[in-house]
């Protein structure tokens, strides 16, 4: 961590997306931006990588959809066949649209959870965890950016203050 | 932002003169007060309910399936009809949260929290069922299909009844998940506006450590939206094989293939009822009238009078294909449904389903409170009935009539539905107390394009905000991870204020403080000179904030702890709501 850090606070969604912009424009870089809700069009102005959650997700259904398959050709075809009424299940594609639902619904199981467990794991969140941001207003009603302060706080901070923040928590780390 | 523009014709989703922060402060208030007296009655009955229905699963356990009402002809009765009933009703909330954010109907924000806790409660209900059916229910694993020490005994692929076990655990823990990462920032919120201890611990365990990052929001998003795009099929395809355990047999009035479209929606048509009956009541009891509207509940009765005209078109459906099969047991199956001995519940199913919803159509109805609340009730009777006539009038005459007999209920059938729904009032009732019952994040996202506050500033041309330059600087200095207490006297106050939240005069009124015992105009005016204008702010003190302020006024140390002013301040917080 660098050894000065300034915190501006913001009230209000649309003041810190014209504050972000601002910022990025004059080339300073935004170290992280605490929100209390989603704000449209944030991750893009900060210039955030896409998120490949939504791939991961496939790739997982993927995955889900070649269990199914392949545990119920092994159970009911391999394993042990049954002659049901006549009707036996000798064959896998004799016997595959009675699979179909359990396909889906395995393909769905596994897209969602490891969806959401890979989420939950990339942005570090699990019984526990403590949480990480530096305001308890920044779940209600505050938005706060965070920007490192290279021998420049003066500059920055009058940045800062005319882009419209309510507040300027500058954080001096002493090592 | 032109983002917030939303066409002026629409009527604002969330009422009252709100930012925010008021959001907040409205959907926490229901959490942080005490429970009334009305609660803990209600309470009290649905948990003697519960306690009436786990004696009667006991009873059913240790003596086994003969004590309900069972004979060798009607061999299914309540048991299948209460399972359908829950599963049904568990469609709406993952219907609202799931088909309604694909659409992006910004009205489920208000509801979707509570529609969703409502399936998760309803679809436990649902599994009992089978499980106690099961009659030795500490083998249930036995339907997973895991190597044994049988042998190759695995169970059975081609069962709809399996398919029924893999379709309702994947709608439950996918309901799950998708009903706690949206509960995670709210969770944060409470988390980090709790004052004592204990709440602290538990919001903060059960937010996961939310911290609110720039990304963490990207992904939030995009986890909601494939969550939708798994569940909206994952929700159709629950009901439809609930259907296939009727419809894959062989039994005249069960094996049609309009089941699978009829019974989704009819839960569809259930799940909304029950959401209405429960949030007419949540919002007044909750004070949440400025969220859940009377524009929410009209379009929650359009959602019910179309899906019940869909059953009702389903119905009528049935009984032509039973005549134009020229199937003689299909039509007799039909004829003695609306004529035979059970002509009462048929009736009653079609006025209930068929009739009562159709009065929507007047818009002076379906803005109706009083009215929206009875036909909820009404629809779900219907819907039970609709479930028993399917099960009990197919199967209570069959093919040979030396075995045609009438079904009764024992007490111990009735005591286990009772004891589902006592379990099921219990689970919300708590959730209700404990639980952000409204998705505040969610609802802050659209504030500004559907609050009225917004909207009223839009109509009168005024800006939505305003830049000001005037923001106040402070300094902290960290040693080793540790932050050191602030010399200064200002720094202090600022401390001081940076934990109660500051208070803008030009916004908000201030409160007479001298209604707090112990705090006189003398002390008011100390407080008022530090920044502490509102009980809001006085409520939220705790030791380090008293001992911040005996160290800044320096009179009578100690004696802010010893009155309690934050707990008397919280309870005039709540006198003013």
């Amino acid at each position: 961590m660098a050894a000065t850090v300034i915190h501006a606070y913001y009230d209000d969604d649309d003041v810190l997306m014209h504050a972000v912009k601002r910022v990025k424009a004059e080339k300073h870089h935004i170290e992280e931006v605490y929100c209390p809700f989603p704000v449209h069009g944030l991750d893009k102005a900060m210039g955030l990588a896409p998120t490949r959650i939504a791939i991961t997700s496939f790739m997982y259904g993927c995955l889900g959809l070649i269990v199914s398959v392949v545990m119920m050709k092994y159970i009911m075809i391999d394993d042990w066949p049954m002659d049901i009424g006549g009707k036996p299940s000798f064959t896998y594609i004799e016997n595959m649209p009675a699979f179909v639902p359990i396909m889906f619904e395995l393909t769905v199981f596994f897209a969602a959870h490891l969806m959401v467990i890979t989420f939950y794991l990339r942005s570090r969140l699990w019984p526990f965890k403590k949480a990480e941001n530096p305001d308890v207003r920044t779940t209600d009603a505050h938005f706060i950016m965070e920007i490192e302060v290279h021998n420049n706080e003066t500059e920055l901070k009058d940045l800062l203050l005319d882009t419209g923040a309510v507040e300027l928590n500058i954080i001096k780390n002493n090592h | 932002m032109a983002s917030h523009y939303e066409a002026p014709i629409r009527k604002p989703l969330v009422l009252g003169d709100k930012g925010y922060h008021d959001v907040s402060v409205d959907i926490a208030a229901p959490i942080e007060g005490r429970a009334n007296k009305l609660w803990w009655i209600v309470f009290s009955i649905a948990l003697a309910a519960l306690l009436w229905g786990i004696g009667a699963i006991i009873y059913t356990i240790s003596t086994g399936i003969g004590t309900w009402g069972l004979n060798k002809t009607v061999n299914w009765a309540w048991d299948i009809t209460n399972f359908v009933w829950w599963v049904g009703i568990g469609h709406a909330g993952t219907l609202i949260s799931a088909v309604l954010l694909l659409f992006r109907q910004k009205w489920r924000m208000a509801i979707n929290r509570s529609a969703e806790a409502m399936t998760i409660f309803s679809v436990i209900q649902a599994a009992l069922f089978p499980v106690i059916h099961m009659g030795r229910p500490w083998l249930a694993y036995w339907v997973v299909p895991i190597p044994n020490q049988f042998g190759s005994l695995w169970v059975n692929f081609n069962s709809p009844l399996l398919w029924d076990v893999f379709a309702i655990s994947t709608y439950l823990s996918v309901s799950l998940v998708f009903w706690w990462t949206g509960l995670l920032p709210d969770f944060g919120m409470l988390r980090d506006r709790a004052v004592k201890p204990f709440q602290k611990k538990i919001y903060s365990l059960v937010s996961f450590g939310w911290t609110g990052r720039a990304k963490d929001w990207q992904r939030f998003e995009e986890v909601s939206l494939v969550l939708a795009g798994l569940a909206t099929p994952l929700v159709l395809s629950v009901h439809t094989i609930v259907s296939f355990d009727f419809a894959t047999s062989v039994i005249p009035g069960w094996h049609t293939t309009i089941f699978p479209p009829y019974f989704v929606a009819g839960a569809i048509f259930s799940g909304f009822a029950m959401v209405q009956t429960l949030l007419i009541i949540m919002r007044k009891v909750s004070h949440l009238e400025d969220y859940i509207t009377v524009q929410h509940i009209e379009l929650m009765n359009i959602v019910i009078m179309i899906t019940g005209s869909i059953v009702g078109c389903a119905y009528i459906t049935e009984l032509f294909m039973a005549w134009y099969s020229g199937v003689e047991y299909e039509q007799y199956a039909f004829l003695n449904r609306a004529t035979g001995p059970y002509w009462w519940a048929y009736l009653l199913m079609m006025s209930c389903n068929v009739v009562s919803p159709q009065i929507m159509w007047f818009k002076k109805i379906r803005t109706s409170i009083v009215i929206s609340f009875i036909i909820s009730i009404v629809v779900n009777v219907g819907m039970w009935f609709e479930r028993f006539v399917i099960i009990v009038t197919s199967l209570h005459r069959d093919y040979l009539p030396s075995s045609w007999t009438m079904f009764s209920p024992t007490f111990v059938d009735i005591g286990i539905f009772i004891g589902t729904i006592g379990f099921f009032f219990v689970l919300f009732l708590l959730y209700s107390r404990t639980f952000p019952v409204i998705a505040q994040a969610e609802v802050k996202s659209i504030l500004k394009s559907s609050g009225a506050r917004y909207k009223a500033l839009r109509d009168a041309g005024k800006p939505l905000y305003t830049i000001r330059k005037n923001g106040i600087v402070r300094e902290t200095i960290v040693n080793n991870n540790q932050e050191a207490a602030v010399s200064s006297e200002s720094n202090q106050e600022e401390s001081l204020l940076s934990s109660l939240g500051s208070f803008d005069s030009g916004t908000q009124d201030p409160d007479d403080l001298k209604k707090v015992k112990g705090i006189g105009p003398l002390m008011e005016k100390t407080l008022n000179k530090l920044g502490i204008f509102s009980f809001l702010q006085v409520s939220k003190m705790g030791q380090k904030e008293y001992d911040l302020l005996d160290s800044l006024t320096g009179s009578f140390p100690g004696r802010a702890q010893r009155e309690d002013w934050a707990g008397q301040a919280r309870m005039f917080l709540n006198n003013d709501k």
